[in-house]
Order: structure tokens, then sequence, then C-alpha cells
């Protein structure tokens, strides 16, 4: 009875041993033979590692009290304690619609503006002239946000050219910057004017590698430029802004923390504080570590909802994903 | 009939003469939007602003100054916080382009043991972070607090560039390395003079887009850094054009109030100008890199 299962041991051995330990060999073989590969991949793998992993295994200061002098193993647990009281906490409705407000708003009033440029270049035929409104409709996009935020300050100071310009329609100054209600218009308004026209890059790519026989087809059918642009450049741009509308979609939590910050002041506080300008004061200004953390976990984990959801939805519509 | 469709033709071509006609009206529009707002700092800072204001454009040489200059350069605030934008910059341009370049690299290699658990482990770096109180904590205790290290460091390496430099890798056909292992080169060799040499149209577009990035940065530095000699340009001009915090050193001497704060608003506009004009001088030359580099971004 041992015998034929030793036999069927002994073949299966004799067959299979070799091949494995031929396979191991050589890929310990490809990785000494290749080794530079890994010395290229160390430096960027370390530093992912230690700015990336390190901080995400620090979340867990967000269900601690932690102190930097016990570090997060002497820390005392105190579980989602930071959590409920963030979420029960007077402000945090305001904060938490300030930031959807904001974002959303800007999502849906700003990603129109690019495609709409890029469709509006597309019919300047003389190639001169399309390089030369493309060279200053792009340059805002390298100003820093400090020298936007600069700018706001000065235009729309109660002393500023803007109210200059509207003392002659009205009696008394507007003080834009500290009035809650015109924040987000600012806000939104300024982005446009410092990121459309370079996001419009893209569709002015996509737009220029269509085929000009559709256009030649289409005209001879009649279809006037308004159709053709609906047909042709509309169905050109579909793909590459459902990339880019579930891109800005899962960016939605992380809007403009550094320009809102700058806008703020005392004043338009009930419209301009966000979760992340939120995080910074209690987190790093007033020191209180484990209470940010837990913001800014809440807030990562809201983000990355938004973006699965809208990638499954816009692969339900259309068939175009992210990943 | 067909006189119907010609007619047809022409009505339709009318229209569209039309549009295309109100297109230009507005494109001009927008130009003139995007240039106004600069134009005017430009002006005010050579012009006094309240004149500006108050006169439009003046003409009268008496109304021309270049005070706002003057007290910047003698200062120097300003142009330290511009030095040390420069060593951030190219730091951090440096070191995460080195960075990157060379892990791109070695992930578009196909055979490559482990590939795709190095690209799961960038990958899941790029949707999922600990946010900046942990990120903080760590540049904390490694000691990097007040160096410009914190500045270079943290976020040098990108995962969408490292994305964007693999896809570039990818491209490259096989045959070229083939043919120069059969050659006798070694692995460094044939990175170095063959694949290096092709991909400095990705190199050029990584270095510029992070030289840019880091120049008009100002987050990292404010949280990172409390010695005031450390920081950068965008910092001082923080300072200056948020803060209302003129150095004293520009306005110090014995001036009435009203001048004092006449040169403080040209201060402001002088120092704009310098903060920004390098880049935009500069970028027309570039133009073309921005366009190729954001087309690699999105187009997969």
């Amino acid at each position: 009875m041992a015998k034929p299962e030793d036999a069927l041991v002994k073949t299966t051995s004799v067959d299979q041993l070799p091949k494995i330990k031929k396979r191991k060999e050589s890929r310990l073989n490809y990785i000494k033979r290749n080794y530079i590969l890994y010395l290229f991949l160390a430096p960027a793998v370390v530093s992912v590692f230690i700015f990336n992993y390190i901080p995400m295994y620090g979340v867990l200061i967000a269900f601690q009290n932690f102190s930097v002098m016990r570090g997060i193993w002497g820390s005392d647990w105190v579980g989602l304690a930071h959590f409920t009281s963030f979420l029960t906490s007077p402000n945090f409705f305001q904060i938490f619609l300030n930031t959807i407000k904001l974002s959303s708003y800007e999502l849906i009033i700003g990603f129109p503006v690019p495609v709409l440029l890029a469709l509006m270049l597309n019919q300047v035929r003389r190639a001169g002239i399309k390089k030369n409104i493309q060279l200053v409709i792009y340059a805002p996009y390298f100003i820093s946000t400090v020298v936007i935020a600069g700018m706001l300050f000065m235009f729309l100071s109660p002393a500023g050219p803007i109210n200059s310009l509207l003392g002659l329609f009205m009696d008394r100054p507007i003080s834009f910057m500290s009035e809650p209600d015109y924040f987000r218009t600012i806000f939104i308004a300024s982005g446009i004017w410092q990121g459309a026209g370079f996001a419009s890059i893209v569709y002015v790519a996509a737009l220029s590698n269509t085929d000009p026989q559709l256009h030649d087809a289409a005209t001879i059918d009649g279809a006037s430029l308004l159709q053709r642009i609906w047909h042709i450049d509309i169905q050109v741009l579909k793909p590459v802004m459902a990339v880019l509308f579930i891109l800005a979609i899962g960016g939605i939590m992380g809007v403009g923390f550094e320009k809102a910050y700058l806008l703020q002041t005392d004043r338009n506080l009930p419209a301009s504080e966000i979760i992340d300008t939120y995080v910074y004061k209690r987190g790093l200004l007033a020191g209180d570590w484990s209470f940010g953390a837990a913001v800014g976990l809440f807030n990562t984990i809201i983000g990355l909802i938004l973006l699965v959801t809208a990638n499954q939805v816009v692969k339900r519509l259309k068939g175009e994903t992210l990943y | 009939m067909s006189k119907l469709k010609s007619n047809q033709l022409l009505n339709s071509s009318k229209t569209d003469k039309l549009i295309l006609f109100i297109n230009k009206v507005f494109l001009s529009l927008i130009v003139v939007i995007v240039t106004v707002p600069l134009l005017y700092v430009l002006l005010g800072s050579f012009l006094q602003p309240h004149i500006l204001l108050t006169r439009g454009i003046s003409f009268d040489p008496a109304h021309w100054t270049l005070d706002g200059y003057i007290r910047i350069f003698q200062d120097g605030t300003i142009m330290r916080g511009f030095f040390n934008s420069i060593i951030y910059a190219t730091g951090f341009t440096l070191v995460g382009i080195t960075f990157t370049i060379l892990a791109g690299y070695s992930l578009s290699v196909d055979e490559l043991v482990g590939k795709k658990f190095f690209v799961i482990f960038f990958l899941f770096a790029m949707f999922f972070n600990g946010g900046m109180i942990p990120t903080y904590l760590v540049v904390r205790s490694l000691g990097l607090l007040n160096t410009p290290w914190a500045i270079i460091l943290p976020g040098a390496v990108g995962v969408w560039n490292l994305i964007l430099a693999r896809t570039y890798f990818k491209a490259i056909p096989n045959e070229l390395k083939e043919a120069a292992r059969i050659d006798g080169a070694s692995d460094f060799m044939i990175f170095w003079k063959i694949i290096l040499p092709l991909a400095k149209p990705i190199i050029f577009v990584l270095a510029l887009f992070a030289f840019i990035g880091q120049w008009n940065a100002y987050f990292q530095a404010m949280i990172y850094l409390d010695d005031r000699s450390l920081y950068p340009l965008q910092l001082v001009l923080r300072e200056i054009l948020i803060q209302n915090e003129v150095q004293p050193g520009m306005i110090a001497d014995q001036l009435a109030r009203a001048e004092m704060q006449r040169i403080a608003e040209m201060i402001k506009y002088s120092s704009i100008v310098i903060a920004s004009l390098p880049l935009l001088i500069m970028y027309p030359f570039f133009q073309k890199y921005f366009e190729k580099g954001v087309m690699v971004g999105s187009l997969k």
C-alpha cells in the first residue's frame, strides 16, 4: 500500500522540485543581476515611506490624547472621543457646510469654463493670434497664491480701485474682505481668473487632435457651426472631461486650503472657515495634535468616499474610469 | 430645390459668421480681464498707487518713482527671501526629480521582480495620506524643523510625477536596450547613455513644474520654519501683503504718517512685481513644454 504512494511522491517531486528551485533561483538571480534597478528605487521608496507611510501610522494619534513626551505607545487611548467632540461641536455644521459649499460651487461654476475657453479658442483660425491669446490667458497660473490674495486685498479694499469704480453708482464703499457674503464669490472668481486659462490646455490639445475631415464632412452635409461644435467638438472632449471631473470630485475635501487661509479675516470667518484651516488652527497653532489629526482624518475619509463614488457613477454612465 | 439648399447654406453661414464675430469679441474681453489687473500692479509699482487711483495713468514724470524698489533693495528682507526661495526651489527640484526619474525607470522595466508590490506601494500613497498633523510630527521628530530640509524633502517625490515618468520610459522601445546589452553595455551604462538622453523632455517638464510649484508655495514654510532668516519669498510677501507688516527697516526714517502709508502701499506693488516677474518673463519660452507636460499627464 505504501509503495505506490511513495512512487507517486517521488515522481511528482522529481518532476516539480527542480522547476520550483529553478524559478526561485532565477528570481534571486534576477535581483542580483539587476540590483541597480533596486538601487534606483530605493531613494523614492524610502522617502515615500518616511513622509507618506509613517504619517499614516501617525494617524493613530487621532484616537489618543497624544503627548509628544510619551509618544504613540505611551499616550492614552480615547477611542472616537475626538471625532464625537468635533461632530457635536457647535461650529461643526458650519465648517463642514463651508467646505462642501466652497468646493462644490467652485466645481460647478469653474469646471465648464476651461471647456468653453477651449471651444472658443478652437474657432480662432489664425495660429499666431491663437498662440498669443493662449500666452496671455495662461499667465495668471504662474502667479503665487500669496500674490493673488494680496492683489485681492489691495483691489477690494474700501479705498481700492474696485470700490472707486463702484463709487460711481454707490455712495458707500463695500469692505469685501470682511463680508462673509462675498467670500465664496471672491474665492471662486479669482480661482477662475487664475486657473481657467491654464486648465484649458488639455481641452485645446484634445481638440487640435481632432480629424479635420470630420468637420469638412459635416459642413458638406449642411451642419452649422453650433451643430458641429455640439456633435463633434463636445464629443471629443467628453472622455477628458470625465476623467478630470472624477479627479476634481476626489479633491473636493482638499479644496484650496492655501488660498482660503490667506483670504480669511476675522470677520469673514463664518463663510471662510473650512475643515483644513480649522485643522491647522486647532492642531498646529493651538497644539491640539490629536483633535487636529482626527478632524484631518475625517476629511480624508470623506474625500476618498467621494472619489470612489464619483468613479463608480461615471463608470456606470460612460465607461470611463480613473483606475 | 438646389436653390433652396444653397440659400440654407448661405443662411447658416451667416449665423456662423455672427457666432464667430461674437466669439472674437468675447475672447478679446477675456484677454482684457486677464491683463488689466496685472498691468495695474505693474504701473502701481512705478506710479504712486493713489495717483493711479485718482488720476489714472499719469505722464507727469513727477508722479513716477522707483521708491518702492529702492526701499526693497535697501532693506534686504525681500532679497533674502528671494535668495532662500531659489535655494529651496532648486533643492526641491533636484532631489525630487532625481528620485522620481530613477524610480520611474525601474518601474518601467516589465520583468522587474516585485514590480506589482512597488506600484501598489506608491499608488496607495497617492490616495491615502496621514494628513497635516501626523506629517508635521514626523518632520518634527526627524529634527527637520527650522532647516531647509523641511521644505526640500517632504513631498519631493510626487507619485503622480512618478507615474508620468514611468509611462514615458515605457514608451522607449526595448530593442534599444537589448542592442546595447549585446554590445556589452552594463545596466547603468544603458540608463546613463541611452535612456537618460531620450528622457530629456520629461525631465525638463517635471523639473519646470516642480520648480514653479515650490517657488510659489508658502504653506510648508509657514508650518515648518520659525526662523525669519530662513523665510522664502512667499512668506515675506505674506507678511507685507496680507498681514500688512511692512518691515521697519523699509520705512523707519522719520516720515510723516501719510508718507509712510504711501510708501508701504508702493512696496506692496513693487514686491509683487519682483516676486512674479521672473516666472512671467521666463514662461513664454517654456510655453510649449507646459502644453507637453499637461498632455503627458492627462492622456494616458
